[in-house]
């Protein structure tokens, strides 16, 4: 038995993942957020391999790894941003995207 | 046919410039002097040692002594026969080269002892002596042009650390520039004539492919010639000799050394190392470089005749002597030394008794200049009271220049003066002319320091004594090989094609010239011996236009500095100057200032607002992405 | 045509995740976008399962939804900033980045409908073994992945001690 589920329809969903990410990122001005965009961006790249790898090329394993060294990369940037952000906040006690503009030119 | 110790020869040299250049500053004058003159005993030992092997070598079946290459690195190739390699070649003119150098090196590193007693940079001077003679030996053991190239160019750097030696004198400062930018620009002649040579023959070596040599047709003239421009640079032939009189600015045995010994007659050995192809294939480019040595012989012999500062005399008498060896390897017609081919023997024999003449009246002027603390003759006279060894020295290199026998000087010049009546009678009677006037103006030198009017003034003052063992030994040294070495049956070691040569006189020139030159002499020790001369000062002032032109060199030195000054400077490197700062300089900072403009402009876009960043990132990267479908 | 319990459940988590990803991205507390974004995280561990990469779900879930969720609840409450999503951006602007957006969707979509994907089945119940991935992730030979392995745990690392340097305390 097979499942009949057409390609297209996991990357339409990654799809519509990668433009919430997208769109999330423009329009938010607190950093948290903006991260969480990041979150869904990355997932939604996530989904592609696996489903490149299912699909197209069952017998191999790339895809599936480089989801997983997507998974434990996206835990890295986390923890480093929160990392940032967290000290930010000390600093200024702000975290919005507009307060933060000290690398302007 | 082992011959694989002569990488001493080289080698030696270099390792004591680089003892002396790196570590000399921190040894005492002494053993900084002993390092380079061991060295330098050892080469010359060699020199020899090599030089009795190779001549005792059996000749080969062609009855000619065998080329022998002990040692050869290949170090650029470019295609499979073209390359550029390193390595020593021995044949006769390069073995009779090593001896000559490391003879006259020998005998200047023991003659500095005394001579540079005491002289700030005792050390550096050693180094770079030893730098000279390494360079040399390597110019004249090269086996391919390139390599020669490449040590003729180190042979000219060293010329212009020892002119410059004494670097707070601002005329020893311009006289070194001078050397070099002179010689320089005649190297230029030199280097495209390789560059022309190693195109059309397809290799750098000495002896190229027959079908090649067919095949280049008009273009080997051309090359030889303008090899011998760069040969007519470093050996002072006219116009390019400009150079050479002020050398002497250089300490004394330097200019023994180098402007008297060696590197002048490196133009010399050029031609006669090229002198199978001139012979062969550019017979008409040989015949100028006998005109033009012909006429520098003459010019620099009429220059000589007035001058009075010392060095200056020795340094326009070496030029005219060069104009003889080139005329001698010039007249040549054939390679057969019994028919036509006789001149380059002659020269080479003329090279080897020059060079040892000549650096024994370089290092007696030295002792004079040692003695009397001037260069001009007006402070000197009757110094054969004072000095009585360089005075007997001075005397014998004088009439072995003048062609008087037995000395060496009379055989070698006899030969050239056989080769040019063989060529033309003409050349042969100017050449006999020249040689009356070498006679009248080293005699005119000879009895102006040691004899005439003596300047007690400056003698009471500061009496000149002999000088130390350390700088007559050296006289005495070359003042024997001047004397016999005139007996060496050089034409069985040295000919134009290799065959072993009887040397002969032949007596109709021999009694010419030496007529010739007993005139001459007479006629200087009539102006010149006694303490008046109101024979010269009659001249003088006879022709006091023609006195003039010759003291001022016949203003060849302001001909040169109006071509470059007022005709090369102004017309072509002013606008070319005006075109780098105007133009290049102006464009580079219209560069500059737009870029910065541009930043200033796009500055604010730099809001520090990573969303802005991230919109346009987006942005772009869509339109990327669509440019890339509708190319693709 | 038959609708079997896979496709259902395939449909219904799409959209599960399609409605929380738009509104992780459109609530106005943060709190909520990071509970969204949570819901996102384990539907998207559920497709990893209709996949047959059951122990990538099982990482997702522990390390996306049980670790990184937790960090930036943590955060938010840490900044006091759950209520902070005033500024609402300005009309022109989001005009030009929702144009932006709708024409990058466009042309993703354009991309994936003209690419001519013919697979659409695949052997369902057929799971990954997690022997076989844990004997790939520790092999040097080809198709292996020792390397990545150890400069992955090289980044983490560098990168634990960085967020330790600078989130401490001066």
């Amino acid at each position: 038995m097979n499942l009949d589920i057409h390609v297209i329809h996991y990357l339409v969903l990654s799809t519509i993942m990668l433009i919430c990410g997208i769109f999330g990122f423009f329009t938010r001005k607190n950093m948290l957020a903006t991260l969480i965009s990041v979150e869904l961006i990355l997932n939604a790249t996530n989904i592609n391999f696996a489903v490149f790898n299912r699909y197209l090329f069952p017998g191999q394993l790339e895809g599936h790894f480089f989801a997983l060294f997507g998974i434990a990369v996206a835990a890295a940037e986390t923890a480093v941003a929160i990392a940032i952000i967290l000290n930010v906040y000390r600093n200024i006690k702000k975290i919005m995207t507009d307060d933060v503009t000290d690398m302007n030119g | 046919m082992e011959f694989k110790y002569t990488i001493l020869i080289l080698l030696l040299p270099l390792l004591s410039f680089l003892l002396l250049g790196l570590a000399g500053m921190k040894m005492r004058h002494r053993l900084a002097g002993s390092i380079g003159t061991i060295s330098l005993g050892v080469v010359a030992l060699l020199s020899y040692v090599t030089a009795y092997n190779y001549f005792t070598l059996d000749r080969t079946a062609e009855g000619v002594f065998p080329t022998v290459q002990p040692w050869n690195f290949e170090w650029l190739p470019f295609t499979e026969s073209l390359h550029i390699d390193m390595g020593i070649m021995l044949d006769p003119i390069s073995v009779m080269m090593l001896v000559v150098i490391s003879t006259v090196s020998l005998m200047v590193h023991i003659y500095s002892f005394g001579y540079m007693k005491g002289e700030r940079g005792f050390q550096r001077y050693y180094a770079f002596l030893s730098l000279f003679t390494f360079s040399m030996l390597g110019l004249v053991v090269a086996t391919n042009i390139f390599q020669m190239y490449v040590f003729w160019e180190l042979v000219g750097v060293s010329s212009y650390l020892l002119i410059g030696f004494y670097y707070t004198k601002p005329e020893a400062i311009a006289a070194s520039k001078k050397a070099f930018i002179v010689t320089r620009f005649a190297d230029l002649g030199f280097l495209i004539g390789i560059l022309l040579y190693g195109y059309y023959m397809g290799t750098f070596t000495f002896t190229p492919v027959e079908t090649n040599l067919m095949g280049a047709g008009m273009i080997l003239p051309w090359a030889l010639g303008l090899m011998f421009v760069g040969g007519a640079g470093k050996s002072a032939m006219f116009p390019l000799h400009i150079w050479l009189p002020d050398a002497m600015e250089g300490p004394t045995p330097v200019s023994a050394l180098i402007h008297a010994a060696t590197m002048v007659v490196a133009g010399v050995y050029l031609v006669a190392r090229m002198f199978p192809l001139f012979i062969a294939y550019a017979p008409d480019t040989l015949h100028i470089v006998a005109y033009v040595g012909a006429f520098t012989a003459f010019y620099a012999a009429s220059v000589a005749c007035v001058q009075s500062d010392i060095k200056r005399v020795l340094a326009f008498s070496t030029i005219s002597q060069i104009g003889f060896m080139m005329v001698a390897l010039g007249v040549c017609t054939s390679a057969d030394p019994h028919d036509g081919g006789l001149g380059y023997m002659a020269s080479m024999f003329h090279l080897f008794t020059h060079a040892m003449f000549k650096a024994l009246l370089f290092l007696g002027a030295g002792c004079i200049i040692h003695a009397v603390h001037s260069n001009e003759m007006s402070a000197m006279g009757g110094l054969r009271k004072y000095m009585p060894i360089t005075h007997i020295t001075f005397l014998i290199a004088c009439l072995a220049i003048a062609g008087i026998p037995p000395f060496s000087g009379f055989f070698s010049k006899d030969e050239i003066l056989t080769a040019c009546f063989q060529f033309s009678p003409a050349m042969g009677w100017i050449m006999t002319v020249i040689a009356g006037m070498t006679a009248f103006y080293m005699f005119r030198l000879y009895y102006g320091i040691f004899w005439g009017t003596e300047n007690k003034q400056l003698h009471a003052e500061h009496t000149p004594h002999e000088s130390p063992l350390t700088m007559t030994f050296p006289l005495m040294v070359l003042a024997a090989i001047t004397i016999f070495g005139g007996f060496i049956p050089f034409g069985e070691f040295v000919s134009s094609n290799g065959h072993a040569y009887t040397i002969h006189l032949k007596a109709s020139v021999a009694v010419t010239s030496v007529v010739v030159a007993v005139v001459a002499i007479a006629l200087a020790t009539w102006m010149y011996a006694r303490d008046r001369q109101p024979v010269a000062d009659m001249l003088a002032r006879r022709f006091p236009r023609l006195h003039r032109a010759a003291y001022k060199r016949f203003y060849m030195d302001e001909i040169w500095m109006f071509v470059t000054k007022k005709i090369i400077f102004r017309c072509i490197s002013a606008p070319v100057a005006w075109f780098d700062r105007h133009v290049v300089d102006q464009f580079l900072n219209f560069m500059a200032w737009s870029t910065n403009a541009a930043g200033e402009e796009l500055q604010p876009i730099q809001s520090g607002k990573i969303q802005s960043y991230v919109v346009w990132f987006f942005g772009g990267a869509i339109v990327l992405t669509i440019l890339l479908l509708l190319l693709l | 045509m038959e609708i079997n319990l896979q496709e259902i459940v395939f449909y219904v988590v799409a959209a599960f995740i399609a409605v929380c990803s738009v509104l992780a991205v459109t609530t106005g507390r943060l709190l909520r976008a990071a509970t969204y974004l949570l819901f996102v995280l384990f539907g998207t561990a559920a497709i990893y399962g209709l996949l047959g990469y059951t122990f990538l779900g099982a990482v997702q879930l522990m390390v996306y939804a049980g670790g990184i969720v937790v960090l930036y609840v943590f955060s938010i409450l840490l900044t006091r900033s759950d209520k902070d999503m005033r500024d609402k951006i300005s009309k022109p602007k989001l005009v030009s980045v929702v144009l932006t957006t709708l024409v990058g969707c466009a042309l993703i979509l354009f991309l994936i409908f003209t690419n001519g994907f013919v697979l659409d089945a695949i052997p369902q119940g057929v799971e990954l073994n997690v022997k076989e991935i844990g004997m790939a992730l520790i092999g040097g030979d080809k198709y292996e992945y020792v390397l990545p392995f150890e400069l992955l745990s090289v980044l983490l690392l560098a990168c634990m001690i960085g967020g330790v340097l600078i989130a401490r305390k001066r």
